[in-house]
């Protein structure tokens, strides 16, 4: 139903059942909000949002009240503008002054409320919050005094993420946000997925930082710098930076790279490609061998924690593949150490990932062989903003260069693996052409692509049938879970554990919208519906790489090199 | 002997969680007050076990149970004081009562020395506002409590328990 309410003495449009927030934006009218989150229900516990609602004595939270059609409002009156101002001024009375040196400068919510409200003295002193850092995990760092304590992460963990990791801790003044027995991120339940650093309006939860360990080794003339950038970097770092993207971006990357200072530059896509061919392998051999357990994609670290804490059940299941990262990584310290004629400790191989989680597998239980690790640093796609910002480099300017060899190509399957159900659409794909010989159309994985955070299809392809289910956010896994105990029967289960895959990762730019977020997706399926290399087979780059280099290298022609291990973790769940 | 005092008390939370049917949320705060009252204090053990019981991570249990004052996660000493800290036991002076307790024994709220001997809690209101500041030693109520007596009532106490 749809009615007139009364706002700044204009009349406006609302329907029925939505809230006073959601009238008001869809008019063209801005209410500030710091606590809400779209799609979570409202708490209403910063009272930002608050109007001023003509009859009702006390200020109204807009995000949480539905709309009625007798209401009249006033959503900027002085009343309000000073409600508002007082908020953040308490905000800011116990908040540290270092915003020049905070990791969320010029890009933090409260900053920029702040400016908002037109705040220009601290009119109210508080004591300040005892600092405390937490740099225990190996992917996000936490600063209790920069927490505002609007409890964004605690409901981003909880209700997508369904991991649970932190809460309230304690009460009053001591509140502070911490995972069971407030101990460090270490130990605790924490999957590394990093979707509360997105949510996080203030640094008090950020990516810790490789830059100046990369920065140093860069500095290191006897040292090969080698970089690998995921499908997802060119677009991520022309959104950080703010210019248009468009194809030509994907190789003017490499340049900027190599004007950084990196000696090789290669794609992740290679990397996925191989994990494509591996997992096809592996889903034909479990058909044929007619095995009734599915085969759970692994390409996700942070599903692969939750599974080995949450779900210690499907370990023996989980593909033990590499993640692309980890595969790009080993061949860098295997064919290109031997190729470049280094030993592999002089190597130093960097990654840009649109992901947390990815730091956190780097230093994973057998990512390392005799002392050298796959991967010695992750970075995330704003830090490589940050450096190439540092070095001063003109992306609008650089010249359009191709990756090295033998990494330089990847398929187009490779980088819709960054999407929710790509890597699962690459594998079937791959399956489709290996028996029939013939492509799939793509119309048949529109099931897989979009919808809610549980999707399933199945695959006839000649006289093979293969269910796909297809997890992103990890509440989904509760539908997977009853959807098999109801008797389903899957062969291939793709998890990812953010919203809508990597293209929602925590090392993208923060004040993506959700439009933005859309035309990522968008953008890497036109480029497949174009590109020549479809999948991974058709791919040169992955032949040579298959029936020649792999091959002939002794070290790795066992392709074990490309598999790990996974096993039950200990922690406070 | 501590292996044995573990398996004791975990067999102790079991009989405290038998009572309950599990999958309940709202049992939970009855729950770990039980358990509370058994073994003197939540441990790390019975919050896992709690959890698991109703369902719930241990950071949520964790979560709510440091949001009441009347959980502690340290066992709690031989002599447990508790002294009052309402409005008015505050405006009596409570606070230069607390200072001293620090002082006297060297510890923080919530805290247990090392033997193990005291601990002390501030709360919020005991119901004696007329008779201000309180403390409670053991359950036993003290009233009208003035910083420089407590040098040698933590004294006696001290003496009682090490020479029991």
């Amino acid at each position: 139903m749809v009615f007139t309410i009364q706002v700044n003495n204009k009349k406006i449009r609302a329907e029925k059942g939505e809230t006073i927030l959601s009238a008001l934006n869809r008019n063209g009218i801005i209410i500030p909000t710091l606590c809400r989150m779209k799609d979570f229900t409202p708490t209403g516990a910063c009272r930002m949002c608050v109007v001023e609602v003509e009859g009702r004595d006390r200020l109204v939270t807009a995000c949480s009240q539905p709309v009625e059609e007798w209401m009249k409002i006033k959503t900027h009156s002085p009343r309000v503008i000073t409600a508002r101002k007082t908020i953040v001024e308490l905000l800011l009375s116990n908040h540290p002054d270092d915003c020049l040196y905070c990791d969320r400068n010029l890009d933090c919510e409260l900053q920029r409320l702040a400016e908002e409200l037109n705040i220009s003295e601290r009119r109210i002193r508080s004591k300040k919050i005892k600092p405390r850092l937490d740099q225990s995990s190996p992917a996000i760092v936490r600063e209790l005094s920069k927490c505002i304590l609007c409890g964004r992460c605690i409901r981003v963990c909880e209700e997508i993420i369904t991991s649970t990791s932190i809460d309230f801790i304690n009460k009053g003044k001591s509140t502070h946000v911490g995972p069971a027995m407030d101990r460090d991120f270490n130990f605790s339940s924490c999957i590394h997925c990093g979707q509360c650093v997105v949510v996080c309006p203030t640094a008090a939860l950020h990516e810790k930082h490789n830059i100046t360990e990369v920065q140093e080794y860069l500095n290191k003339p006897e040292i090969l710098k080698v970089i690998q950038y995921s499908p997802l970097v060119p677009v991520g770092i022309a959104e950080e930076l703010g210019i248009r993207y468009n194809r030509d971006f994907d190789r003017i990357i490499n340049s900027v790279l190599r004007k950084i200072g990196f000696d090789k530059v290669f794609n992740t896509g290679t990397g996925t490609d191989i994990c494509i061919s591996e997992l096809t392998d592996q889903l034909m051999e479990r058909i044929e061998n007619k095995a009734d357990k599915p085969l759970y994609i692994t390409a996700c670290p942070a599903w692969v924690k939750y599974a080995e804490q949450f779900m210690p059940s499907v370990i023996p299941d989980l593909s033990t593949i590499k993640s692309p990262q980890q595969i790009t990584g080993v061949l860098i310290k295997t064919l290109v150490a031997g190729q470049s004629a280094v030993k592999p400790e002089k190597i130093f191989s960097v990654s840009v990932t649109p992901c947390t989680a990815m730091k956190f597998e780097a230093r994973r239980d057998g990512m390392m062989r005799k002392g050298i690790s796959d991967v010695d640093a992750v970075l995330t796609i704003r830090e490589l903003a940050r450096l190439i910002r540092l070095y001063g480099i003109d992306v609008t300017n650089a010249d359009q260069e191709p990756a090295d060899e033998p990494m330089e190509g990847r398929s187009s399957v490779s980088a819709i693996a960054e999407v929710s159900g790509g890597l699962a659409e690459g594998v079937i794909r791959s399956a489709w052409f290996r028996i029939s010989k013939t492509e799939a159309e793509r119309q048949l994985f529109k099931k897989l692509r979009s919808g809610n955070s549980f999707r399933e299809a199945s695959f006839s392809i000649g006289e093979i049938e293969i269910n796909v289910a297809v997890v992103d956010g990890l509440k989904g896994l509760e539908k997977l879970k009853a959807s098999q105990a109801a008797g389903k029967r899957y062969d291939l289960i793709e998890v990812m554990t953010c919203p809508g895959g990597c293209i929602n990762g925590a090392g993208l730019t923060f004040n993506g919208s959700k439009d933005e977020k859309k035309s990522r997706a968008k953008m890497i399926y036109q480029a497949d519906e174009s590109d020549a290399v479809s999948l991974p087979c058709k791919s040169p780059v992955l032949r040579n790489l298959y029936e020649k280099l792999i091959k002939e290298n002794k070290e790795i022609s066992d392709k074990k090199i490309f598999y790990t291990h996974f096993e039950k973790r200990n922690v406070l769940l | 002997m501590y292996y044995i005092s573990m398996v004791l008390m975990s067999t102790k939370i079991d009989l405290i969680l038998k009572k309950y049917k599990p999958g309940r949320r709202e049992d939970l705060i009855p729950m770990l007050q039980e358990i509370q009252d058994d073994s003197g204090y939540l441990s790390e053990e019975a919050i896992i076990r709690a959890g698991s019981f109703v369902g719930l991570s241990t950071t949520k249990i964790y979560g709510l149970a440091t949001f009441y004052d009347q959980f502690r996660f340290l066992p709690a000493g031989k002599v447990q004081i508790k002294i009052c800290n309402g409005t008015s036991c505050f405006l009596n002076g409570s606070q230069y009562v607390i200072n001293k307790i620090m002082e006297e024994t060297g510890l923080d709220p919530g805290q247990t020395g090392r033997d193990g001997i005291f601990s002390y809690e501030i709360e919020t209101c005991m119901g004696g506002c007329n008779h201000g500041p309180v403390i409670s030693v053991n359950g036993e109520y003290h009233t009208h409590i003035k910083a420089d007596q407590l040098p040698e009532l933590i004294k006696k106490l001290r003496y009682i328990i090490e020479n029991e």
